[in-house]
């Protein structure tokens, strides 16, 4: 059942501010996003396996898949803007794709965590105050050069340097047109709609 | 249970983050404890901000600012949390936890209640409002009005002096929406606790309270008394308000019953079970969508209504039986309707869906309404015209430029109308197209629904909204409740095979009398 | 869509009565012992430990090998990508551009052999555990802040709504007209589309769901939050985490023993 309603409150209180500043509502829409990228995760591979023929005749497609794995760390950071945002959400999305019965079980979780720190990292080298285009680019290609690692220790430590070298780079590249530009897309359209009212990046936006 | 609250209000305002305007301004009120308070004032009074506001759920910050006060027992709200308890429309968005035990223990172990105590307060909570099913019941399966009583229990453990009830039966089929009243007027008699109400059918709780107060859009309290009193002095400027009270039902035409033209959808023995479900969600059910004709689909919540409606709008593939296009609806193919490409079906079935968002694509609202004339091959400027035309006429020219998402409700609704009927489709299928309207809007989009019907087209209402069938629709399909299934871990339902629709006699309508299975 | 398809409704086998942190410690130790080695010695013999432990995880083997038959597949891929990458020691077979070495088939059983034996504890962990028994152990045992673990557990509560939200968006743009057809280009943007749609449900619903979370006391800092389920570390708990750790352990020293042992890229 769902109900639309545009007068529903968004709330927050000061009592209800704990770990690094962040209010229930933070951790609640950061997992909610997290939460629907499980859903995502699951119709893109649906997706891939209905138009596999199209994109199998394209070598850098596996780097597009990658890509998308790596969209709710930077997205979750761009939207609640605060410390351990992409870490948080990048995992809780790891988590709710391993209870939906991924196949590599638990590994994910290490994924989630890794995959969720580099652009963790870049945010916060950036002090957590710049949220513009080239932060966003370098967090998503960080993301993509964490994925890239942990492929090459779990699977292919033993492959030829300039095999390790182009996995990597085609990772970095396609995570950051991704998982970064993607994500800043996506916030920004998300901005307009007035949903994110409460949280930074709605901010920016004129009051309506 | 606790002691009941005396709640002062004073100068009280609201301005969400982001927002220009305020949400509710200038309020004062005293409630003395005990007294129960109907909650009245047209949409963007501030209703719901002002109970959240009394839950102590809103603080300046992030989420926005705050004029005057607001006390509990002379407490600031935000700090005296406990003593309110607020329960919310949708049952969906309040429960926490997967099984229904786990989530009343949720409240009580966020108060630091001890742990050998939560277990039994959780039962008592569980019988105060009836709960069908122990504490081992999946919360996600549970009925609405079902999932409503539990929310209500989750509240009463916590043995709130002062009780916020924010439209707690708007969302709930009749049935429920009964039972979650007759378990209130139990609740407020035992606990004697202060309660603040808001309803949207107002008629439906007036009883419950003991005062009514009513804010004003432009902000402030405007009129307070016992119900009976405001309701015979205000009455009927609320209703101009779009308020609905009792006595006042809008009033519409109703137009003359015209010969049903040509069939347009045809849909047989056409049934829907979900993959791995071991009972359909639809049960097998024929029916014809014919010109000039409403049709309504009534029957409470799980027996099929929504599915049946997408099955009729060719947006789901019947797992049985057939839908199929009659010759006046110019079938691109004689292909089930299922198969026809988007830009298909497009000019010929409109949906209006549930939830207005779901079938929001564009950035502005121009643009949205853009989107339907283009995809049936209209040239842009032919595309542009029809939308400015229909802006004109439903009210949201003003709105063009604005982002669909941002709309208030009412406009959302008239929106997502607006994008079905811009492609001019003979057959409009529309899920519970009035629910959560004010009067006014609810009026508006009758209007709208009526001149399609009286142009020719066919509409089907998929609803629970009473008054909406009688003055619209000219047939009605009453499909037949599933029986209830518990929503345990461990269950063995028996479906009934023969029980597919159930006529429904209306003797003001002769034509009512008939099934869609008989014709 | 199917979700949280249960692997294992025997709730009384033993390893589902176990803490659930002491699960995850588990099937970490094994991560770790088997990450810090590229041999086939290691993952062999804990693997060989797994399989004669597996009757007391409750899930049957049927149901197991269904749900994680992609895993088969994705470790063929892994092993085929092993292979022809790697051109050490003797060729074995020359086809064409590629070769196969006995270095590469080496490689490919030794990655082989670890992902499975990493991935088979993952998922009896994970086909064993309630999510909301593994929030209140993280909460209890580790320390995890309340706010996150049952901030995160309440948004689970969303993927049924979610994902029929995702449906209802998919049918919308159906009826808009706006199908995707069959280009892989329309299948893209549409998707990009319904992902978005999708999110302002998701931060619509959140938004929504942390008031009501927060009016039931969610959050407060002035009062102490008890819990209604306790979850003590048993004795039972300490075995297994015990037992494993000796695993690994024994696992290595069989693997050095047979001077098999080898960290990677080493």
């Amino acid at each position: 059942m769902t109900t639309t309603r545009s007068d529903v409150p968004h709330i927050d209180t000061t009592t209800a501010v704990g770990p690094a500043g962040w209010r229930t509502v933070d951790v609640v829409v950061a997992s909610a996003i997290a939460v629907a990228f499980g859903v995502v995760f699951w119709a893109w591979g649906t997706l891939w396996n209905t138009t596999s023929a199209a994109f199998t005749a394209f070598p850098p497609a596996q780097g597009f898949m990658y890509g998308v794995w790596l969209v709710p760390g930077v997205l979750g950071m761009l939207v609640i803007r605060k410390r351990g945002a992409a870490i948080y959400t990048e995992l809780v999305a790891a988590v709710v794709s391993a209870l939906l019965g991924t196949p590599w079980g638990l590994s994910v979780i290490v994924y989630g965590l890794v995959e969720g720190a580099a652009p963790e990292l870049v945010f916060a080298f950036a002090l957590y105050r710049s949220w513009r285009l080239p932060t966003v680019l370098a967090a998503g290609a960080a993301a993509g050069v964490a994925a890239a690692l942990l492929d090459l220790v779990f699977y292919y430590a033993d492959w030829p340097g300039t095999w390790q070298l182009t996995y990597g780079g085609l990772l970095t590249v396609s995570s950051a047109v991704i998982a970064g530009l993607g994500s800043w897309l996506l916030v920004r359209a998300l901005a307009r709609t007035g949903v994110l009212a409460t949280f930074g990046a709605g901010r920016e936006q004129a009051r309506v | 249970m606790t002691r009941p609250v005396a709640v002062d209000v004073e100068g009280f305002g609201w301005r969400h983050g982001g927002r220009r305007a305020w949400a509710v301004r200038g309020v004062d009120l005293r409630v003395e404890p005990g007294e129960r308070v109907l909650l009245l004032g047209p949409s963007g009074s501030g209703k719901s901000t002002l109970l959240a506001g009394l839950a102590g759920l809103l603080s300046a910050g992030d989420a926005g600012e705050q004029e005057g006060s607001v006390r509990l027992d002379g407490v600031p709200a935000v700090r005296a949390r406990a003593r309110a308890g607020l329960v919310l429309q949708d049952p969906e968005a309040a429960l926490v936890m997967a099984r229904a035990g786990d989530d009343v223990a949720f409240g009580l172990e966020n108060r630091g209640v001890p742990t050998a105590d939560i277990w039994r307060r959780v039962d008592e909570a569980l019988s105060a409002v009836g709960f069908p099913y122990g504490r081992d019941a999946a919360t996600g399966t549970l009925s609405g009005g079902e999932q409503q009583r539990l929310a209500l229990a989750g509240i009463l453990a916590l043995r709130p002096g002062l009780l916020l009830l924010d439209e707690v039966t708007a969302n709930l089929d009749p049935a429920g929406a009964a039972l979650v009243r007759s378990v209130l007027a139990r609740v407020l008699a035992e606990t004697g606790a202060t309660a603040v109400v808001v309803e949207h059918r107002v008629e439906q709780v007036a009883d419950l309270c003991t005062r009514a107060v009513v804010l004003s859009a432009e902000g402030g309290v405007v009129e307070d008394g016992s119900p009976v009193e405001v309701f015979a002095r205000s009455g009927a400027a609320l209703a101009a308000q779009g308020v609905w009270v009792p006595g006042h039902t809008p009033r519409v035409r109703r137009a003359a019953v015209s010969a049903a033209g040509a069939a347009l959808v045809v849909a047989r023995s056409t049934s829907f079970r979900y993959p791995g479900a071991d009972r359909d969600a639809l049960a097998p059910t024929d029916v014809t969508l014919r010109e000039g004709e409403a049709l309504a689909v009534t029957g409470s919540n799980g027996s099929g209504k929504s599915t049946l409606a997408l099955c009729l709008a060719g947006l789901l593939r019947p797992s049985s039986g057939t839908v199929t296009a009659g010759a006046a609806l110019d079938p691109p193919s004689d292909r089930p309707l299922w198969r026809w490409r988007g830009r298909e079906l497009v000019s010929r079935v409109g949906t209006v869906f549930q939830d207005p968002e779901h079938q929001f694509v564009s950035a502005t609202v121009r643009a949205e309404l853009m989107v339907g004339p283009l995809r049936a091959g209209l040239s842009r400027p032919a595309a542009q015209a029809r939308a400015d035309a229909l802006m004109e006429r439903l009210g949201l020219a003003r709105l063009a430029e604005a982002n669909p998402f941002t709309l208030s409700g009412g406009e959302k609704r008239r929106l997502s109308v607006a994008t079905a009927i811009a492609t001019a489709p003979r057959v409009l299928v529309t899920d519970e197209p009035t629910f959560g309207q004010d009067a006014l809007t609810w009026a508006g989009l009758v209007e709208l629904l009526a001149g399609l019907r009286d142009d020719g087209a066919s509409v089907v209402l998929v609803t629970h909204d009473e008054p909406l069938v009688e003055v619209l629709a000219d047939v009605r399909l009453a499909l037949a409740a599933a029986a209830p299934v518990p929503p345990t871990y461990a269950v063995s339902p028996t479906l009934e095979a023969d029980r597919t629709t159930i006529p429904q006699e209306n003797p003001s309508d002769p034509r009512e009398s008939g099934t869609g299975a008989a014709r | 869509m199917s979700v949280l398809v249960p692997l294992a409704p025997d709730r009384d086998a033993a390893l589902a009565r176990r803490n659930p942190v002491a699960k995850l410690a588990a099937a970490f130790v094994v991560t770790a012992g088997l990450l810090v080695t590229l041999d086939p010695v290691t993952p062999a013999v804990l693997l060989g430990l797994e399989v004669l432990a597996f009757p007391l995880s409750g899930v049957r083997v049927g149901v197991l090998l269904r749900r994680a038959w992609p895993l088969f597949v994705g470790i063929a891929g892994v092993a085929v990508a092993n292979v022809v990458a790697i051109g050490r020691g003797e060729v074995l077979a020359d086809l064409g551009p590629l070769e196969v070495t006995t270095g590469g088939l080496g490689t490919a059983a030794s990655v082989s052999l670890r992902l499975l034996a990493v991935t088979l504890p993952g998922i009896v962990v994970l086909a064993t555990t309630d999510p909301m028994d593994l929030a209140d152990a993280l909460v209890q045992r580790w320390r995890v802040p309340a706010r996150f673990a049952y901030g995160a557990l309440a948004a689970l509560r969303l993927l049924p709504l979610l994902s029929s939200d995702w449906h209802m968006i998919a049918r919308a743009r159906r009826a808009r007209g706006l199908d995707a057809g069959r280009s892989p280009v329309g299948a893209l943007r549409a998707f990009a589309g319904q992902v978005f749609a999708v999110l302002v449900a998701a931060v619509r619903r959140g938004g929504r769901l942390a008031p009501a979370m927060e009016a039931r006391g969610f959050g407060a800092t002035d009062v102490e939050r008890t819990v209604a389920r306790p979850q003590p570390m048993r004795a039972g708990d300490w075995a297994l985490v015990a037992a494993t750790v000796a695993a690994v352990l024994g696992a290595t020293a069989v693997s050095v023993a047979v001077g098999s042992w080898r960290l990677p890229f080493a």
